[in-house]
């Protein structure tokens, strides 16, 4: 018969429009859903209302994701290097930038003008950025990560938005927090928590040591 | 695995066609000896000839793309590069027509695959090479006012830095400027010569008033003597997907011609591609169909890992890298149907009550892509040999904010409810809903309906030619990935009408969930394996110097790219075969002879993005 297909569609909307109200009728008509319900609200069960009331609530970020680099720096409370950067200006995230928004100043030993492993100066340009993560991905550093802080609207562009080394710095503790999985991985792909030219230096003191020893 | 040596056993459809062709051609036609080529190279005045032959003879019936290549510097011509295929299946016939920069002129095949029309278009208007005997040859994604062929090696544009990524102003003397201080408002555009923007004017634009006929020369057609009235739809209305602009013939009421206006979104991908290094191009592919990301890198890895297949140290992708590449790949595809059947209910005017329920769906396999990948969106997951990272044990995120909802389960278990549970559910759910219902039968059954030898003839690819009658899919007819070892099945449907491609959509959701029930088990089997053979994830991949054409069957049809490598870091000529572009070439036959407002449901069953299209 005419319609039927119709109505037998509609049964379906209204099924949905009656899921809307489970959740409100749990809760008390509450404005915002308890924490606990979150599960149920974006997890596989989800039905009726999806949506999360931005920015009252938020949804917190996978370890993986990824935007606007930063640069990782010693933990300020550092005993011996506070505040130092892992980066050794070595160029390969400038290189591999897909937009090119990476600007770096090698700082150069003024004496002996050669190199030495840190940037004088470090820029990104966030407009630019596309935030496809490759800086972070090939830094043989662990020096240079994606943020997970995606608020980042600002009222003028044209002064805000390049980011300079003491804009991006963050305490290697910050990286930790946000994607403790992987920074356990790397830490164990560089033998320990340091600074790769760290771990490297203590084992060449101690091998002096047990040579000196003998 | 992928494997591209020939073997003993096959012959090349190169020699095949050689074989067959070369008494009648003699010399005209000759094998691409150049190291890492192949295909035939056709003298250009022979060209339609060789096509005609090829066509009736040989049956390459579909052309896949056609494209253009500038080798200044290396012999200082031109090259047209054919890819044609038989849709009885296998791999692609290469076929090329040289011509000297200072002609540029070749002549046109739209006489012999009408599905020629556009791509020869725009390697007119990004190449400026000529077609002699093309019915419509104006630019497509620039507009008359825009000075040079931008794809040409020696054109520079307005922010012109440096030939070649990475520039050298970035490190070790790294001086932050952004690029428009140098390039002050204004002083930035160039005109054609002779060309005054204040005189343009934009009716001129519309090819009707230009008295362009949609049925081209040597038609005749008898009409009542009634006013035409030309209507123009877009390029800012909701029901184009973005900005995609049509100019409607009208007489009376029904659609007597319709010319697509595109390239509002256009960023000459292209010569950004060729400025890039191999790698580099990676996540510009995901901003071509956005919707798609995943599948577009796959296409891309594909026809690198060709092209680096020439060389000696070539490694291909693990097993595990590829049943995750097509999990992804199929995971894609679920959520572009869902959506595409969404928008196409949008255009209907069930304004967004069905595409909110299909987006619940979507925005659960965004969840998984963006805890594997760490986009929703732009992915930027595949690599040359594998891909990004494994799966992560847990889909975990962590708090930074009080106000943040955490999420804390099992990557598998997500996938596997997902996989078996969830997505069947919702997609018997959309069969449900909208298969019956009278509001899409009455405006989808017999609306815009492509025959099958028009659908062949103009290049037509994924579910708008396989609703007419084609069971022609790359996944099938020129397998990559682990597709052969997988079973499914090629969903067609044979009425070539809106409904028709609103249906196979939905058997499509059906093999792509039979294909991801089959991935679950091998990624079990395969867990902790490497995604890399050897050391994989390499910066500067060392790409051989050859050309080499990668084509996946994404979700809106043949997605190819066509790369041409020097042997350098970046690519000499990296091409993109967009199946949302070329899938337009059919719209006018689609709607002539409809409404208004089924023109609106027509694009909406073509499924297109605007950031493929115009490129």
């Amino acid at each position: 018969m005419y319609g039927t297909g119709l109505w037998r569609g509609l049964r379906v909307t209204l099924k949905h429009f009656i899921d809307t109200y489970l959740e409100d009728i749990r809760y008390g008509f509450r404005r915002h859903v308890p924490v606990e319900a979150f599960p149920e609200r974006q997890g596989l069960e989800a039905r009726g209302t999806f949506t999360v009331q931005y920015p009252e609530e938020k949804l917190a970020t996978p370890e993986r994701f990824r935007f606007i680099p930063f640069l990782v720096v010693e933990n300020y409370d550092h005993p011996e290097r506070p505040g130092h950067d892992w980066c050794t200006s070595c160029g390969i995230c400038a290189k591999v930038c897909p937009p090119q928004c990476i600007w770096i100043v090698r700082s150069d030993d003024p004496e002996t003008g050669r190199p030495i492993p840190e940037p004088a100066e470090f820029y990104i340009d966030i407009d630019i950025c596309m935030n496809c993560g490759f800086c972070a991905e090939f830094c043989p550093f662990d020096a240079i990560k994606m943020d997970h802080d995606y608020e980042l609207a600002s009222y003028d562009r044209t002064t805000a938005h390049i980011f300079d080394k003491q804009r991006l710095s963050k305490e290697f503790r910050y990286w930790q927090s946000i994607a403790p999985t992987r920074a356990a991985e790397e830490a164990a792909a560089r033998g320990g928590w340091e600074h790769k030219d760290v771990l490297k230096q203590k084992q060449r003191e101690a091998k002096d040591k047990g040579a000196a020893a003998e | 695995m992928t494997e591209h040596a020939p073997t003993a056993d096959t012959v090349l459809p190169a020699d095949d066609a050689l074989n067959q062709l070369s008494a009648r051609f003699g010399d005209a036609l000759q094998r691409d000896t150049r190291p890492g080529y192949e295909g035939l190279i056709v003298d250009p005045d022979h060209l339609v000839a060789v096509a005609t032959a090829l066509r009736d003879d040989l049956g390459y019936d579909y052309l896949a793309s056609a494209t253009a290549v500038d080798y200044l510097g290396k012999g200082d011509h031109f090259e047209m590069v054919y890819h044609l295929c038989q849709t009885s299946g296998g791999p692609p016939l290469v076929l090329k027509a040289q011509t000297p920069r200072e002609t540029a002129t070749l002549p046109s095949l739209v006489g012999v695959w009408p599905g020629a029309e556009f791509q020869e278009r725009e390697a007119w208007d990004l190449m400026g090479i000529r077609f002699e005997g093309h019915p419509d040859l104006r630019r497509i994604l620039m507009w008359e006012g825009f000075a040079g062929h931008p794809l040409r090696k020696d054109w520079k544009e307005a922010y012109y830095e440096q030939d070649q990524k990475p520039f050298d102003s970035r490190w070790p003397g790294g001086h932050v400027r952004r690029a428009e201080e140098l390039v002050p408002y204004g002083r930035n555009v160039r005109y054609p010569d002779g060309f005054s923007p204040e005189d343009y004017e934009e009716i001129a634009e519309t090819p009707q008033a230009r008295g362009l006929s949609s049925l081209g020369p040597g038609v005749e057609v008898e009409e009542l003597a009634t006013d035409r009235l030309v209507v123009n739809l877009g390029p800012q209305h909701p029901s184009t997907h973005g900005v995609f602009r049509m100019s409607i013939m009208l007489s009376g009421e029904e659609i007597v011609s319709l010319k697509p206006i595109m390239g509002y979104l256009h960023r000459n991908h292209e010569k950004i591609g060729e400025r890039n290094t191999f790698i580099q191009n990676m996540p510009f592919t995901d901003r071509l169909d956005y919707i798609c990301s995943l599948s577009n890198n796959l296409g891309y890895a594909l026809a690198v890992e060709k092209l680096m297949a020439l060389g000696a140290r070539y490694q291909p992708p693990t097993y595990r890298a590829e049943v995750i590449r097509v999990l992804m790949a199929e995971l894609t595809r679920i959520v572009n149907h869902i959506w595409a059947i969404g928008f196409l209910l949008n255009d209907l005017g069930a304004y967004f009550t069905p595409m909110m329920y299909v987006i619940n769906e979507r925005e659960l396999i965004l969840d998984f892509f963006e805890a594997v990948t760490g986009s929703r969106m732009m992915c930027n997951y595949m690599r040359f040999g594998g891909v990004a990272a494994d799966l992560p044990e847990r889909m975990r995120s962590e708090a930074q904010l009080l106000n943040d909802r955490v999420r804390d389960v099992n990557t598998m278990e997500y996938l596997r409810d997902l996989i078996t549970e969830r997505l069947p559910r919702a997609i018997d759910q959309i069969d449900t809903y909208l298969t019956t219902s009278e509001v899409v039968t009455n405006r989808c059954i017999g609306v815009g309906v492509l025959t099958r030898e028009d659908a062949i003839a103009t290049s037509a690819a994924g579910p708008v030619l396989r609703a007419s009658g084609v069971p022609y899919d790359v996944r099938r007819a020129d397998p990559y990935s682990i597709y052969p070892e997988l079973e499914f099945d090629v969903a067609c449907r044979t009425h070539g009408d809106v409904y028709d491609r609103y249906l196979i959509r939905l058997d499509e959701l059906h093999q792509s969930l039979r294909i991801l029930n089959q991935i679950l088990p091998r990624l079990v089997d395969t867990e902790g394996e490497p995604i890399f053979a050897g050391r994989g994830g390499m910066y500067s991949p060392r790409v051989p110097a050859g050309e080499a054409y990668g084509r996946v069957e994404n979700p809106k049809g043949e997605l190819g790219f066509y790369v041409v490598s020097d042997g350098g870091q970046n690519p000499w000529r990296y091409h993109v075969r967009a199946p949302s572009f070329i899938n337009l070439t059919p719209l006018e036959r689609m709607c002539v002879g409809h409404k208004v407002a089924d023109v609106v449901a027509i694009l909406g069953s073509i499924d297109i993005v605007l950031g493929e299209t115009d490129r």
